[in-house]
This record gives structure tokens, C-alpha cells and sequence, in this order.
């Protein structure tokens, strides 16, 4: 579990992360959103005790990062920007090493990298020299590294992104398998996709400040809107009707088309059907109007920078 | 004990095998284990055959032994090299992150890359020095003595870690090993005066003096360990970028520190200045211990000159000493203001000094100031004058110049202390910038009035003071 409350850290006059407050429950992933420079890795480096916070506090795995900073450090793992890896040693030699920091014999190194190198198609490689790995492959390195030592919760910052599909397509497995393992995930990315599939919770951060916090759902709807349906006509109206349903909302038309706003679309659907039809309207289709996470992040810095609600 | 230092142990092979696979390092390590140490035994016999030739077999005697010097010197400056890529070389490459995320201790990380910089160097030049030895026993030429050798290897040691330890203060400055490259002249310098002083000691020939710069390097090299220890932290190392010099931001928290948030002069006088000579009161006690010292140096060493020097006429140091209290024809007020002057410099430099030695060399103007002082005195009451007579001459002022010294001193011994401990929530850099406002704020408050008042009693009251003891 990671609980953050009121997390502050200034650089002499500069207010890098500004009191924010953040709670990832265990078995759940957290997708940390944000610009560059919004605060990302600065919260996850004090989520690491790497930074002391200037203020507020941070429990990781149910260790005070200050106090108990180096149980935080032995209880998670950490997937940074750079992965820092030592281009003369081959992978068998560093994991080893970095096994070796977390008091694992050489032995029981291997034998858990194992099948994290299997699973990651680095066990080809473990007698080649790492300046030889492709970006690619360094990450996935830098990933069975971070896991090695079992942690109970991750802290990844963009752990897919110098991948190639397939590749990003197996870590991103591995990361759901290991929420339904029970560990917690903090995770930090830019693919607004792969932040969609896995999170449990979003919190967008700007500024140093979390805008938001909440399921992608719910931060969907609260940015963007009550869910959204379309209908299709067989034939184009000349205007749609002015009084709708209790909990619909038009939200634009066309000729044979419109887009609505509809507010618990469980409750409200089967009357809006039932009402369409008892209108006449030769319905083709009615379906909900896939909206991204990426949209309601883009609406909301757009809301933010121009000085709007969420400012 | 053994299971903490095991980690560090763990970084330290790493970095090791990592350094023998790279031929950048070995090359010049063989080199200068295995052919440079015949160089310098076919000098030493070149030189030794030459000097007898015209009889300055002085010279070539000396020569040996710091050849030996020079020998094991060559390869420990690998060792700065091997330093600046370890420390800065994983910063600039990232790769010091993964290892900060990892249950390793500040001070484990250190130690394990203090260790890899130092020893294999160190073996090098121990090596480079054995084959030395064994080049001159075979040419028949005599090696130095045992405690010449044991001089030579404590001081390679010493400064090897002495240097690797600076290395570490120069990281902690920079981000990209160019910039560390462009601050080792802050190490490259100092060496290079140090082993010119040194060869100035060997040639000369006295050991016991050569005993001393050991001893000194040896506390230099301990309070730059100690530096490291104390800054070498994971915030030092990944807060921020410090390559730019931030004039608006030294300016921002020098005057924060100096004002100390006092809304008028009478506040900061009453509140913040009172709470820096409250800080203060131990360096000032030190300060006043080390006064006191240098006059017991002072009679103890007049003592010494005393004995071989002819009993002086009482009436012509007394004559003399009513010309020097009235030997200034000018302006007395002008006088006042070449003292004060005078002084101000003299507690400058001082601060200077302090700042290059983490404030040990910052108590040397109280010191020698001191030590005068007990030569003068001493002095004096051995040529049959009374103590209320030297007093006459130095209490006068010094009620006020003496004191003002003392916490001048005081305040040095603070800013080098600052390099010296972790200050909590401050980066190394900002600390600095505040322990130089707090030792202006005494400076401009305190030190400075009083010296001031100090020069205008020197120059108007003491001299009528003496001609009324003396006369």
C-alpha cells in the first residue's frame, strides 16, 4: 500500500511537488499522469526515500519513507527514467550484483530471474554483454531487476516506452499479473492507452499538484461529461424533438444521427429506447461513444492552463 | 562490524572488475607498474654517476629516495581519474539511481567506491615501488632507509585516499564528469604543491619535518573523508542540477540568512545577532584556548632565542620604545585607519584560509597575532621591565581588538565546520551560503565596530599611555 498525505518537496525556491496527497490500496495500480516536469519522478523518488520530502508524509509498504527509509528501499522496486545498467558486465553478472544488494546469494539470484528472463525473452542473452542490449532490452532488464527482490510494491516510471509492441504487450501482462498477485503498482507513463488498460485509479498531476484522483471511469465522466450514446436513423429528421427523457440530454445532431448525454445509463437507457420507438424513429444503431482517458487528460491541463475549473 | 561493511565490499568488486576490463585503465597502470620504475632507476643511476663526477653526491642521494616518491606517486594519480568516473561517471549515466533505490547506506556506498578508487592504484604503485627497489639493489645503488620507506608508503597511501576523497567533494559539485574534470584543478593544484613541498623536504634532508606533512595530510585527508561521509547523500546526489552558478538564488539566501527575518537594526541586533554569538560560544572558547596558546608559544619560543642572544641596555629599549610610540608624525585618525585596515585584512585572509582548510588554517592571524604578542612580552619582561608596562602597550586597545579576533576566529572555525556536518533539510551548497551570511552578520555587527574602536584607541590612546609607564 502506498499513502501519501500533504507531500511536499521545494528545491531552494522552487516548489517542485506542492502538498499532494495520494492512497494505492493493495492488489491496485495507480497511474500517475502528468506533463513533463509536473512532479512525476520527483514523487516517485520520495516515494523511494531517494528525496526527503520538504513536508506532509509517505508510508510505502507500511514504512515511513523517513524514518524507515531503508525498509522502504527493500520493499519495493524500482523501475527509474534511466536504467543504469553497467555496459561490461553480462546479465547473469548483473543481476547477480544488484541480488547481492538485497542479500541474495548468487544462486537464488538466477534461480528467481529465471523466469522473469524467460517471460521477457532475455534468457538468450544472459552471457551478453549489456552494452550490446538494445534500448528494448535494457528496459526489460532495468524490469527484472526492479523485480528481483519480490517487492511488494513497484514504482514504474514509463516502463514501456522504448519498446516494440510485442514487448510492451508482455510487460504490460506482467504488470496486471502482478496487481492480481497482490502487489501495488504505482506507475508513470505518457501512453495514455497503456494507463487506460491497467489503471485502477488515475491521478493526474500538474504543477507539483494532483488535479485529480479517481477510477478512469469515474475521472472520464467527471471531465468529460455523463456517458455519451449515438443513435442512428434509418432516414435523416428534419429536427429531432425538443422534450427528451428525464436524464437525456442532446448533446449534437445531424441529419440521421445525434449524440446524448445520458445520466445512469442503467436506469435510463430502456426508457430512452422505449421512448424512441414510441416516436416512430426508425432506430439502426444505439451505442455508447468510446471516450479515452487520453481526452479527459487533455481537457483537463487545457482547463487548467487557461485558468478554467479545475485551476 | 563485517556484515555492514559487506555491501560496500560488494559495490567495491563490481567496481573493480568493471575497471579490469576497461584497457583505458589498465594500460596505464602496467605502464606505470612494470616500465616506469626502470626509467627511474636508469635516472638515478644516470644522475648518481654524473654528481660524483663533480662532487655533488649530495644531490643524487636525496635523488633515490624520491625517485621512490615519484614512482609510487605516478600511479595513485590514476586513482583521481578512477574517482571522478566512478562518482560523477554514474551520475552523468544514470546508473546511480538504480543503486540508491537499493537498502545500501549512504556511507556503504561510499566506502565501497572510496575502496575501488584507492586500492587497485595503490597496489600499482606499491608494486611500481618494489620494482624500483629491486632495480637499485640490482645496479648495486643503496635504497633508502626504513623510516625514509616507511615515510614514502604512509605518504602514497595517504594521498591516494586524500585525493580519491577530494574527487568525492568535487562530485558532489557536478553532474557530467566533464565538469568534474574542469573542478580536479582544486585537487590537481593542491597535489602538486604538496609534492613540491615534500620533495623540498626530502632533499633537504629532515625527516622529523617530513613526519609533520605526514601528520598534516593525514588530518587533510580525514577531514575530506569526512566531508564525503557527511555529503555523500542521496539527496546531494539526485536533487538537482548544480553545474549553473544560481547568483540570484545565493543572493536570495545569503540576505535571508543575514536580515534573519529582523524587520528593523534594533531587532537584529537584540534577536538575530545575539543568537549567532550564542551559537558561537563554544568556537569562541576554542578560540580564546588557542590565543592563549599561541602566547605560551611565544614566551616558550622567545626563551629559546634568549639564551643566545646578547643581554640588551635597558635605557636603549626604552629610548626605543618611546620613539616607536612617537614615531608617527601624520594624522593620528589616519594612523587609526591604516590599523584598522590592517587588521580587517589580516581576519580576510584568515577567512580565506579557513575556507581551503575547513576553518583549521582560518585560526592562524590569532594565532601568530598571539604568539607575537608573547614574544613581545616576554621579551620585554626578560629585559627588566614590569608586566603593567607590556600591558600598557597591549591592553589599552586590545580589550576590544583581542575579543573581536576571538569571535572573528570563531566564526571562520563555524564556516569550515559547515563543510564538516550535515545540516538537515540544506544542501551542502545552501549551508555554505548561510555559514558565510552568519560570519558576515558577526563580522558587520560586532567585529567591525569593535576593531574600528579598537584602531582609534590604538592610534590616540595607547601611545600616551606608554610614554605615561615608561616616563
Amino acid at each position: 500500500m502506498i499513502v501519501a498525505e500533504e507531500l511536499t518537496k521545494i528545491f531552494d525556491d522552487f516548489v517542485a511537488v506542492d502538498r499532494i496527497s495520494l492512497s494505492v490500496p493493495t492488489g491496485k495500480v495507480m497511474v500517475l499522469l502528468g506533463k513533463n516536469g509536473a512532479g512525476k519522478t520527483t514523487t516517485v523518488r520520495m516515494l523511494t526515500s531517494i528525496l526527503r520530502p520538504s513536508g506532509g508524509f509517505a508510508r510505502v509498504a507500511g514504512f515511513d519513507v523517513v524514518k524507515q527509509a531503508e525498509k522502504v528501499r527493500a520493499s519495493v522496486g524500482v523501475l527509474t527514467e534511466h536504467h543504469g545498467l553497467y555496459g561490461r558486465m553480462n546479465t547473469e553478472e548483473y543481476l547477480q550484483f544488484f541480488g547481492s544488494l538485497y542479500g541474495l546469494s548468487a544462486g537464488e539470484s538466477m534461480q528467481r530471474a529465471a523466469p522473469l528472463l524467460e517471460r521477457f525473452d532475455l534468457h538468450v542473452a544472459r552471457k551478453k554483454r549489456l552494452s550490446e542490449f538494445s534500448k528494448g532490452m535494457r528496459q526489460k532488464l532495468a524490469l527484472v531487476r526492479a523485480l528481483l527482490h519480490d517487492p511488494p510494491v513497484l514504482l514504474l516510471d514509463e516502463p514501456t516506452s522504448a519498446m516494440d509492441p510485442e514487448s510492451a504487450r508482455s510487460v504490460r501482462d506482467a504488470i496486471a499479473q502482478l496487481r492480481n498477485q497482490g502487489r501495488t503498482v504505482l506507475l508513470c507513463t505518457h501512453n495514455l492507452a497503456e494507463a487506460e488498460e491497467l489503471a485502477d485509479l488515475v491521478a493526474i498531476i500538474h504543477g507539483g499538484r494532483i488535479l485529480i484522483q479517481e477510477t478512469p471511469e469515474m475521472a472520464k465522466e467527471i471531465l468529460l461529461g455523463p456517458p455519451e450514446f449515438e443513435v442512428k436513423l434509418a432516414r435523416p429528421l428534419d429536427a429531432w424533438p425538443k422534450v427528451l427523457p428525464a436524464g437525456v440530454t442532446l448533446r449534437e445532431s445531424g441529419g440521421n444521427w445525434a449524440r446524448f448525454f445520458i445520466e445512469s445509463p442503467a436506469q435510463t437507457n430502456p426508457h430512452f429506447l422505449r421512448w424512441l420507438l414510441e416516436q416512430r424513429l426508425e432506430v439502426v444503431s444505439f451505442q455508447e461513444v468510446p471516450r479515452s482517458l487520453e481526452q479527459a487528460f487533455l481537457e483537463l491541463i487545457k482547463e487548467r492552463e487557461s485558468g478554467g475549473l479545475y485551476a | 562490524m563485517l556484515e555492514a561493511v559487506r555491501p560496500a565490499l560488494i559495490i567495491a568488486r563490481r567496481e573493480v572488475r568493471d575497471q579490469f576490463r576497461d584497457w583505458r585503465i589498465i594500460f596505464p597502470i602496467i605502464g606505470l607498474t612494470l616500465v616506469f620504475p626502470f626509467i627511474m632507476n636508469w635516472t638515478a643511476q644516470q644522475m648518481l654517476g654524473f654528481t660524483r663526477e663533480y662532487g655533488a653526491t649530495i644531490v643524487a642521494d636525496r635523488l633515490v629516495p624520491f625517485l621512490l616518491m615519484v614512482v609510487g606517486f605516478f600511479p595513485i594519480s590514476v586513482s583521481l581519474v578512477i574517482a571522478l568516473e566512478s562518482f560523477v561517471g554514474e551520475k552523468e549515466r544514470g546508473s546511480i539511481e538504480p543503486l540508491l533505490n537499493t537498502p545500501l547506506k549512504d556511507w556503504q556506498l561510499y566506502l565501497g567506491k572510496l575502496l575501488s578508487s584507492t586500492v587497485p592504484p595503490l597496489v600499482s604503485s606499491y608494486l611500481g615501488m618494489m620494482v624500483y627497489l629491486t632495480g637499485l639493489m640490482i645496479r648495486r645503488i643503496a635504497i633508502p632507509e626504513g623510516e625514509m620507506l616507511v615515510q614514502i608508503v604512509v605518504l602514497t597511501t595517504v594521498q591516494a585516499v586524500m585525493m580519491v576523497a577530494g574527487a568525492v567533494a568535487v562530485s558532489l559539485q557536478a553532474t557530467s564528469v566533464r565538469s568534474a574534470n574542469l573542478l580536479s584543478s582544486f585537487i590537481v593544484i593542491p597535489t602538486a604543491f604538496l609534492i613540491q613541498w615534500e620533495a623540498v623536504v626530502m632533499f633537504w634532508g629532515n625527516q622529523a619535518l617530513l613526519w609533520w606533512v605526514i601528520v598534516a595530510v593525514v588530518i587533510l585527508t580525514f577531514l575530506l573523508v569526512r566531508v564525503g561521509v557527511t555529503h555523500f547523500q542521496r539527496e546531494e546526489l539526485l536533487g538537482r542540477d548544480i553545474d549553473v552558478l544560481r547568483l540570484h538564488w545565493i543572493w536570495g539566501v545569503f540576505r535571508r540568512n543575514f536580515t534573519g527575518g529582523a524587520r528593523s537594526v534594533g531587532e537584529w541586533y537584540q534577536r538575530v545577532l545575539l543568537q549567532s554569538l550564542r551559537k558561537l560560544t563554544l568556537p569562541s572558547l576554542l578560540s580564546a584556548g588557542l590565543g592563549l596558546a599561541g602566547v605560551l608559544l611565544g614566551i616558550s619560543l622567545l626563551s629559546g632565542f634568549l639564551r643566545m642572544m646578547p643581554p640588551g641596555d635597558p635605557e636603549i629599549i626604552h629610548q626605543s620604545l618611546v620613539n616607536i610610540s612617537e614615531a608617527y608624525s601624520g594624522s593620528k585618525f589616519a594612523l587609526a585607519g591604516l590599523i584598522f585596515i590592517q587588521n580587517i585584512r589580516a581576519l580576510l585572509v584568515g577567512m580565506i584560509l579557513g575556507v581551503c582548510s575547513f576553518g583549521v588554517l582560518g585560526v592562524a592571524p590569532l594565532f601568530l597575532t598571539m604568539g607575537l604578542a608573547g614574544i613581545f612580552g616576554a621579551f620585554m619582561v626578560s629585559r627588566g621591565f614590569g608586566l603593567v608596562d607590556v600591558l600598557s602597550f597591549l591592553l589599552p586597545h586590545g580589550v576590544m581588538e583581542i575579543p573581536a579576533v576571538v569571535i572573528a576566529t570563531a566564526a571562520v572555525l563555524q564556516l569550515g565546520a559547515v563543510l564538516l556536518t550535515p545540516t538537515p533539510g540544506q544542501t551542502i551548497g545552501e549551508a555554505w551560503v548561510a555559514a558565510l551570511a552568519e560570519w558576515s552578520r558577526v563580522m558587520v555587527g560586532i567585529v567591525v565596530p569593535m576593531l574600528m574602536l579598537a584602531a582609534l584607541v590604538e592610534a590616540l590612546l595607547t601611545p600616551h599611555i606608554v610614554l605615561l609607564f615608561l616616563q
